[in-house]
């Protein structure tokens, strides 16, 4: 007797799960009441999340910190592009090809990127999504430095399509929106979903043992290399898939946007800066409050900007965990709950 | 010949991009800092010097004395009440306070000069060249090249002669152990940054009278600035003018063969190198 | 009234208390050697003094004046100076620049200077130009406490001089402290080699997790009862 057992989840843990299925039922059926600008801004708020949670596993778990994902959305957007154009293939089944190609590219980037350490990587990481970013403009079949559109035909017959305009009675441009709103609430449940399976691996706990005490871990003989590694090629792979969805529902590209460190990493790093790094949660609330900020001053042009720049300064040095950070130090609730507590049972009298 | 005039013109180049480098070279080497806002930095000099040129109407290499104060202040307070609050072994504290001055600075300017082009006018020095031999070599490359040198050849001399140089190399080694030393690293970094922000306005007057600049361009001489610190080496000046020379020979040899490759060419110098030594060609430091 | 006196000094790492109550008192002209096996609080002791670990105001005073809360270099102002554990040689610098160093916040008319450090440790002015690393370990604690000297200290703290030297040379080392104290600083020791401690200290304290187990004059104490405040056990038991 007297023998512990682990234990990971809590009880509000299992009271999100909840709300998190609840969550996930009302999405689904949503397009039948919902309109069409609430559809786009939650497409906007689904995919900035699989950047951000992708973004976090990297930076915040793998202390990996890259100023260059911006890289993977720009492959994955080509990638989709690209075998759309070329391939005539169908919009939907070349998302998934803009995951594998930008996985692909992340094998040759990590060779590079992973002798590099921490400010270095940082930059390394730019560097290479500029080289990207160049080099793709060379490609002239896609537009090159100008860009390009998808052709009307591609995402006019595009899958599914036809079926949910005759099931809800829109025109096709709006059963696009519909078909791209799910895409992106399948893609970030499945990525929190296999991110939050990710990081209760052995794997995954190797990333904490050595962001908690590198030493410790180290002499306990933890080698974290493997994990970093996966969770770059994962992060990679899942950033593409994010790249390829985004630009699919723009249905234009060019390298400049497709490559944009602001759009696709420096509000991705604010958002999970704000929100609480290093949590599953913190990029859900940085998210949110992301989008509070930007429909509310984004008429403001660069007074946004600016605001958003001070802010994330400000959280950084006053509230480095951010507002989840702040919350759970409060309440101490976990709605995703990856450490493991022992439990010791109470000796029987 | 062509080609010899090619690699006078990359040399030079390297010359510009190593004045924007020092600076950070000089924070990177002694606090581990990588102030991602540098290149927003040198934007701001650039628009001081223009307002004191256009309201004095005086030279911009005068007017470039007069704002030197102003931003060594900058960097000082910068530093002193921002920057040293982000050191430690995360790096991500001040990457992401850097970034976040940068978008802050950008949008700033953007506020208060519009996205409108300006340039520092430098009159008749701007098309001005000398022949040597058959080429001709413009005074205004000339010129960087020389200030380049000389800004590193005497932040080496305050670093390597001095006792404040001392004290930077001592506090960069072990902050710890120098405080023990009655050295206060929080006003040492100051004055660092401080030093690097009077870099920093130098490299501002040469970006405005070379080019014509906007609030946006920091980023992109941020990365070029970056290049030349990390190829040359943590912590090594001279390290950083080579790297500087070695991204502006590769880039003008790139727009010789096709002018789209500039850049590109570049940046592939510097994952070149990084692949081959990635510590950089003359490293000073351990890291 | 002591030179230097600490009054029921608590120290914490975070959460960890790492001493608890400690009183020590250092007088004009004095060595006082504290003694205690690893991890006893002896070196928390130290960088408690001199700033490195900030503490309760009141619990270290200086010439009476409180210092307990001031930081490193406003210690080092003071005159009290610090002879690291491992002796943190500057490894950018070379032997003269380490030496220079200690002097940056160099106060009143020089005691010490470069010359007389090195009439002190003759081979340092040998290496004068050498890196600080090329030293072997006892010509890295000459340039170790030759910097700490430099600022003039009217006291100096020794953290582990002994540690990993060969005795000739801790011999030697040891050798030169008179000529240290007549220069005006008075000492604290801290060292794990007891009967080095007891030799040079006129004061002796020994510690034990985190506490002072014993102290008094080394003529006054017994082997058996060092080792009892040392390990906790008698020689006998």
């Amino acid at each position: 007797m007297g023998v512990g057992h682990i234990k990971v989840g809590t009880a509000s843990s299992r009271f999100a799960a909840w709300i998190a299925s609840g969550f996930i039922l009302v999405a689904i059926f949503l397009p039948f009441v919902a309109g069409r600008s609430l559809l786009q801004d939650l497409f906007f708020i689904f995919s900035m999340l699989v950047l951000t949670q992708w973004w976090n596993l990297l930076a915040g778990y793998g202390g990996l910190v890259s100023v260059g994902q911006q890289a993977f959305v720009g492959i994955g957007a080509y990638a989709m592009f690209g075998s759309v154009i070329l391939g005539n293939v169908d919009p939907v089944v070349s998302i998934l090809i803009a995951g594998f190609a930008a996985f692909v590219l992340s094998v040759p980037t990590a060779f590079l990127a992973f002798r590099l350490h921490g400010a270095y990587f940082a930059i390394g990481t730019w560097v290479i999504a500029e080289v990207m970013r160049l080099g793709v403009a060379q490609w002239k079949a896609v537009g090159g430095g100008t860009g390009t559109s998808l052709p009307r035909s591609a995402t006019r017959d595009m899958w599914f399509v036809d079926g949910i305009s005759v099931l809800f009675d829109v025109k096709t441009s709006a059963a696009r929106d519909i078909l791209a709103y799910w895409l992106s609430l399948f893609l970030m449940v499945t990525t929190i979903a296999v991110i939050y399976w990710f990081l209760r691996t052995r794997r995954g706990l190797a990333l904490f043992a050595v962001r908690d005490n590198s030493q410790a871990a180290q002499s306990v003989g933890i080698n974290d290399f493997i994990s970093k590694l996966i969770v770059y090629f994962m992060a990679a792979f899942g950033t593409g898939l994010a790249g390829g969805l985004i630009y699919l529902q723009k249905a234009r590209i060019s390298p400049d946007s497709a490559f944009s460190v602001l759009d696709w990493t420096a509000y991705v790093i604010f958002i999970v800066v704000i929100g609480g790094i290093g949590t599953l949660e913190g990029p859900i609330v940085g998210v949110l409050v992301f989008f509070l900020l930007q429909s509310l001053l984004s008429d403001f042009g660069s007074w946004y900007l600016m605001t958003l720049g001070v802010i994330g300064i400000a959280v950084m040095l006053f509230a480095p965990k951010g507002l989840w950070g702040l919350f759970t130090e409060r309440t101490g609730m976990e709605l995703f709950p990856t450490r493991r507590q022992l439990v010791i049972p109470e000796k029987e009298t | 010949m062509i080609w010899l005039e090619t690699l006078i013109q990359g040399i030079l180049l390297g010359g510009l991009y190593a004045l924007f480098a020092a600076g950070l070279s000089l924070v990177f080497g002694i606090m581990r800092l990588v102030n991602l806002a540098h290149g927003d930095l040198i934007v701001v000099g650039a628009y001081m010097i223009l307002i004191i040129v256009s309201i004095l109407g005086i030279n911009p290499f005068v007017a470039t004395f007069i704002a030197a104060p102003g931003m060594f202040a900058l960097g000082w307070l910068l530093q002193r009440f921002v920057l040293n609050r982000t050191l430690g072994d995360d790096i991500l504290p001040p990457l992401l306070v850097t970034f976040g001055l940068s978008i802050a600075l950008q949008n700033a300017l953007l506020e208060g000069f519009s996205a409108d082009s300006q340039r520092i006018n430098a009159g008749a020095l701007e098309t001005a060249s000398i022949p040597v031999g058959s080429l001709s070599i413009g005074i205004m490359p000339l010129l960087t090249f020389a200030t380049a040198i000389l800004v590193i050849f005497g932040l080496n001399q305050i670093i390597f002669r001095t006792a404040l140089g001392r004290a930077f190399r001592a506090t960069s080694d072990d902050p710890i152990t120098a405080s023990l030393m009655g050295i206060r690293p929080s006003s040492v970094f100051a004055i660092v940054t401080g030093l690097a922000m009077l870099v920093a306005i130098i490299a501002a007057l040469y970006l405005g009278m070379r080019a014509s600049f906007d609030p946006s361009i920091g980023p992109v001489r941020l990365i070029y600035a970056f290049e030349a610190v990390i190829i040359g080496g943590l912590g090594s000046l001279w390290g950083t003018l080579l790297g500087g020379i070695i991204i502006g020979v590769a880039q003008t040899f790139g727009a010789a063969i096709n002018p789209e490759w500039q850049i590109l060419a570049g940046h592939l110098a510097f994952l070149a190198v990084l692949l081959l030594r990635p510590r950089g060609l003359l490293p000073r430091a351990v890291d | 009234m002591s030179l230097l006196s600490i009054q029921s000094l608590d120290a914490f790492y975070g959460d960890f208390q790492a001493l608890f109550a400690v009183n020590v008192a250092l007088n004009h002209g004095e060595t006082v050697a504290i003694i205690g096996a690893n991890g006893a609080g002896k070196t928390t002791l130290l960088r408690s003094i001199a700033g490195v670990l900030k503490n309760a105001h009141g619990s270290i005073s200086h010439n009476g004046e409180a210092i307990g809360a001031l930081s490193a270099d406003a210690v080092l102002a003071r005159g009290i100076a610090m002879v690291p554990e491992g002796r943190k040689l500057f490894s950018s610098l070379t032997v003269e620049e380490n030496l220079l160093i200690g002097a940056y916040a160099q106060r009143s008319e020089p005691e010490w200077t470069l010359e007389k450090i090195y009439d002190l440790f003759p081979v340092l002015a040998e290496k004068r130009h050498d890196a600080s690393t090329m030293l072997s370990g006892g010509q890295q604690q000459m340039v170790a406490i030759g910097r700490a000297l430099m600022s003039n200290p009217d006291v100096l703290l020794c953290d582990e001089i002994s540690l990993g030297l060969a005795p000739v040379i801790v011999k030697k080392i040891y050798s030169e402290f008179p000529k240290i104290k007549s220069a005006g600083a008075s000492v604290i020791v801290v060292e794990q080699d007891i009967t080095q401690a007891v030799t040079v200290a006129d004061t002796v304290y020994c510690m034990m997790e985190g506490g002072v187990t014993l102290s008094g004059k080394p003529s006054d104490l017994t082997k058996d009862q060092i080792h009892r405040a040392y390990f906790g056990v008698g020689v006998d038991e």
